[in-house]
């Protein structure tokens, strides 16, 4: 990476776009200035120019996408945020969960198996629309968390939105392979 | 003063002079190949007029190698030395092919890659691909009037959107075998998609839904002011035309109640049953007949009921991945704006009936599917070799089909790089050692979607070995994925606390090794020595003259980003590769590009850095 300017690749991601280290995002203009920079960096442009000029490209344009996806999921966004912040989400110690809320999830994933082995696509869109609009709730009491510095509280929230992430992913796949 | 006169780029350099590029669509059963001209996109017919060249090559005993139209001709006669489909082949194994028991052919298994015996010797896939793409770049010089004064600069080839990486390589060595530059690889999808959007100033959603001869792709783009954005893919790398004939054989074998049959038999009534399904596209029913050598005469109409309902399953095949892509990217059918068909396999009312009521609204059929692909693939290559200028040009942002990933304990895989991601892209993760005093550790890299290394492809093995020994878990090694442009892979390992480092470009297993495609070129050299001399020379002068016009525009643009002493050591590099440029010595001018790429290295870093700030002042500017 000799060629890769160090100052950019010790920026973080909000910087290189230019936004605010917050988790409230203005995603459009996320999208517009990820398209501009792409249409510097990216390979095409460089293809008619030397080797390391090729390479270089192939550096920015891997770096700058891996931004732009950090950046615009917000569960990625918010993990991003806290490592920034040198907080440790504790993914590895499940006994940082709730234990009601892991015996919430437990019975949604039960009700998932069952409507799935029965085929009850009407369960599985009811479960899809529950778990769709809590998975909602939470990010926006994540970004309250996050912008109101409230680190502890926005960690446990992340914990708790992958599973729901995981959960509700669960939910879309049975409901397709039903489809077909 | 050499020195001083340099330091004023730009002034001896020639008017900017148009580089010939073409784009390829190497297609299962046709080829083609486009290239821009005044400003258009257009195929480049043979001398017949005929824009395509059947996808065949034949080797005859007398050491000739026809292709195309010639070897079309000899396909019933000499089935096991005309090969016709081989891109079905390509970075296959024997065990991936289906109906492999109906094919005439001579196959041997290597590893990694099949491989057929003809009268010419054992040939691989890369090397019948390369003979097409070889007749492809002559028909493009010829066309052009490349010579040494305007060689060709190289080729967008395109591959279909859902090939893995041992079909990408597969199709980048065979390129290399025909002498082509690869400027990129594209994916069909994303040419037609070019081509059309283009065309059109479309803005919005768009499928692209582009059924060839042997390969099925669906893919979801976002077309909004000049970007052209991969959003989904999916597809199936074995399902196409072919398959289609392949049940109208069956039917036919079955009806006229024939015994197995030669392969020169096999290959007539493929023949046949291949004219039968394009002659029912218009039709209601095709008569199908043939005298075989046996003696025995096959006379049959086929109706489109009974096509439609032997058939009925490929098409059900097609719509499972195109459900898939549209969930990738988060849509229902409603969201799309509009649908493009690509691929001759189209033209079939099945499938344009089945694609219609799926998506709810009538597929757009206003480009020439057999076309499209090498038109878009022209018009990107056009931009490659850098004939268009700032502003007037567009931006493609494409994606991998399949996920990338590593083998771990219990024939698990991790995935590293998930499908659908944004190439350029670059993933690393940690692993760790499970014994104690372990010295070395096996790699094994997969692609694709299931969890079960047995369920998935296997790209590459490589193993990073010399680690010192320590506790089991106490190594850290990272592994770091890097897919390119052209959606190909490199794998590098490196233990952190020691910094061992093992790499791996993802060929060996699949593609040609670097020895086999040098053992090849030269055996093709062999027979012109003094020509391939000429060219490497020739080729090596165009390349110095490009980097030399390069660095003197970037001068030119940015020389307040050097110091005076930077700025003094580029101008001496440029001026020693100038002084070579006009001498014969092609290892002396290779030396010289490498030392003024090397020179100029951080000016480039600091030129690309700027223009990204450019990028984001502008858009604050905009703002207010």
């Amino acid at each position: 990476m000799t060629n890769f300017d160090l100052e950019t690749l010790q920026q973080d991601f909000f910087s290189l776009f230019g936004l605010p280290r917050q988790q409230a995002l203005d995603a459009d203009k996320l999208e517009l200035l990820y398209r501009d920079i792409q249409a510097q960096v990216h390979p095409d442009k460089h293809a008619h120019l030397a080797d390391s000029d090729k390479r270089l490209a192939m550096q920015w344009a891997t770096h700058v996408n891996e931004a732009y996806q950090t950046l615009k999921d917000p569960l990625k966004r918010a993990r991003y945020l806290l490592h920034l912040a040198g907080h440790d989400v504790g993914l590895e110690s499940n006994t940082a969960m709730s234990g009601a809320f892991l015996m919430e999830q437990m019975n949604l994933r039960e009700t998932v198996a069952e409507a799935k082995a029965v085929g009850d696509v009407a369960a599985l869109d009811a479960l899809h629309r529950r778990v769709g609009k809590e998975i909602v709730a939470e990010y926006s009491q994540l970004q309250q968390a996050l912008d109101g510095q409230s680190l502890n509280r926005a960690g446990t929230l992340v914990r708790q939105l992958m599973f729901q992430e995981k959960l509700f992913q669960e939910i879309d796949d049975a409901l397709a392979i039903l489809e077909t | 003063m050499a020195l001083l006169q340099l330091s004023e780029p730009g002034e001896s350099a020639a008017p900017h002079q148009h580089r010939l590029a073409v784009g390829i669509d190497l297609g299962t059963t046709n080829s083609l190949v486009a290239t821009v001209r005044s400003g258009m996109a257009v195929v480049l017919n043979d001398e017949l007029g005929r824009p395509l060249l059947p996808s065949i090559v034949r080797y005859g005993a007398d050491g000739m190698v026809e292709t195309g139209y010639d070897a079309f001709a000899h396909q019933s006669a000499d089935p096991k030395n005309t090969i016709v489909s081989v891109k079905r082949f390509m970075g296959r194994g024997l065990r991936d092919i289906a109906h492999i028991e109906s094919m005439p052919y001579d196959f041997i298994e290597a590893e990694g890659m099949v491989k057929l015996r003809t009268v010419q010797g054992v040939k691989s896939p890369v090397e019948v691909s390369g003979d097409i793409l070889r007749a492809l770049r002559e028909r493009a010089e010829a066309s052009l009037g490349a010579g040494d004064g305007n060689p060709l600069t190289g080729a967008v080839i395109t591959v279909p959107a859902y090939f893995d990486d041992a079909q990408r390589q597969a199709t980048k060595d065979a390129a290399r075998l025909a002498g082509l530059n690869v400027l990129r690889l594209l994916n069909e999808p994303t040419a037609a998609a070019i081509a059309y959007g283009l065309d059109n100033a479309a803005e919005g959603i768009y499928a692209v839904y582009d059924l060839g001869g042997g390969t099925f792709d669906i893919s979801i783009l976002k077309l909004s002011k000049g970007v052209f954005q991969v959003l989904s893919t999916g597809g199936d790398s074995a399902l196409g035309g072919d398959d289609f004939d392949h049940r109208v054989f069956c039917w036919v074998i079955e009806q006229a109640k024939l015994k197995p049959v030669s392969p020169q038999n096999g290959r007539l009534l493929q023949m046949r049953a291949r004219e039968a399904k394009e002659y029912l596209t218009l039709n209601g029913e095709a008569p199908i007949t043939a005298r075989l050598s046996t003696d025995e005469f096959v006379d049959l109409k086929i109706t489109t009921p009974i096509f439609s309902e032997i058939t009925r399953t490929l098409v059900q095949k097609t719509l499972g991945p195109t459900r898939k892509a549209l969930r990738d990217a988060g849509l229902t059918p409603s969201d799309i704006k509009g649908v493009v068909m690509v691929g001759g396999a189209t033209r079939m009312p099945q499938i344009q009936h089945a694609v219609g009521e799926y998506f709810g609204q009538e597929p757009l059929n206003n480009l020439d599917p057999d076309k499209v692909v090498a038109l878009g693939a022209a018009t990107q290559a056009n931009l490659l070799a850098g004939n268009r200028a700032t502003g007037d040009d567009w931006l493609l942002l494409d994606v991998i089909p399949l996920s990338l990933g590593i083998e771990t304990m219990g024939g698990l895989v991790e995935k590293i790089i998930p499908r659908n991601a944004t190439i350029p892209a670059a993933r690393a993760q940690d692993f760790t050692t499970f014994k104690d005093g372990q010295t070395a550790m096996a790699l094994h890299v997969t692609q694709g979607e299931r969890e079960l290394v047995s369920d998935c492809r296997s790209l590459a093995r490589f193993e990073l070995r010399g680690m010192p020994p320590m506790m089991a878990g106490a190594a850290r090694i990272r592994v770091s994925f890097q897919v390119d442009a052209d959606g190909l892979l490199s794998v590098t390992a490196r233990e952190q606390t020691t910094g061992h480092e093992a790499h791996v470009e993802v060929k060996p297993s699949y593609g040609l090794s670097d020895d086999e495609i040098a053992a090849m070129l030269k055996d093709g050299y062999n027979h012109a020595p003094d020509d391939a001399f000429r060219r490497a020379l020739r080729e090596a002068q165009v390349e110095a003259q490009r980097l030399v016009e390069a660095v003197q525009s970037a001068l030119k643009a940015d020389a307040d980003l050097l110091s005076r002493l930077e700025r003094a050591h580029i101008n001496s590099c440029l001026a020693k590769l100038q002084a070579l440029l006009i001498g014969d010595d092609r290892r002396a001018i290779d030396a010289a590009m490498g030392a003024l790429s090397q020179g100029t290295a951080e000016f480039a870093a600091r030129r690309m850095n700027q223009s990204v700030q450019r990028a984001l002042a502008g858009k604050k500017v905009a703002e207010l």
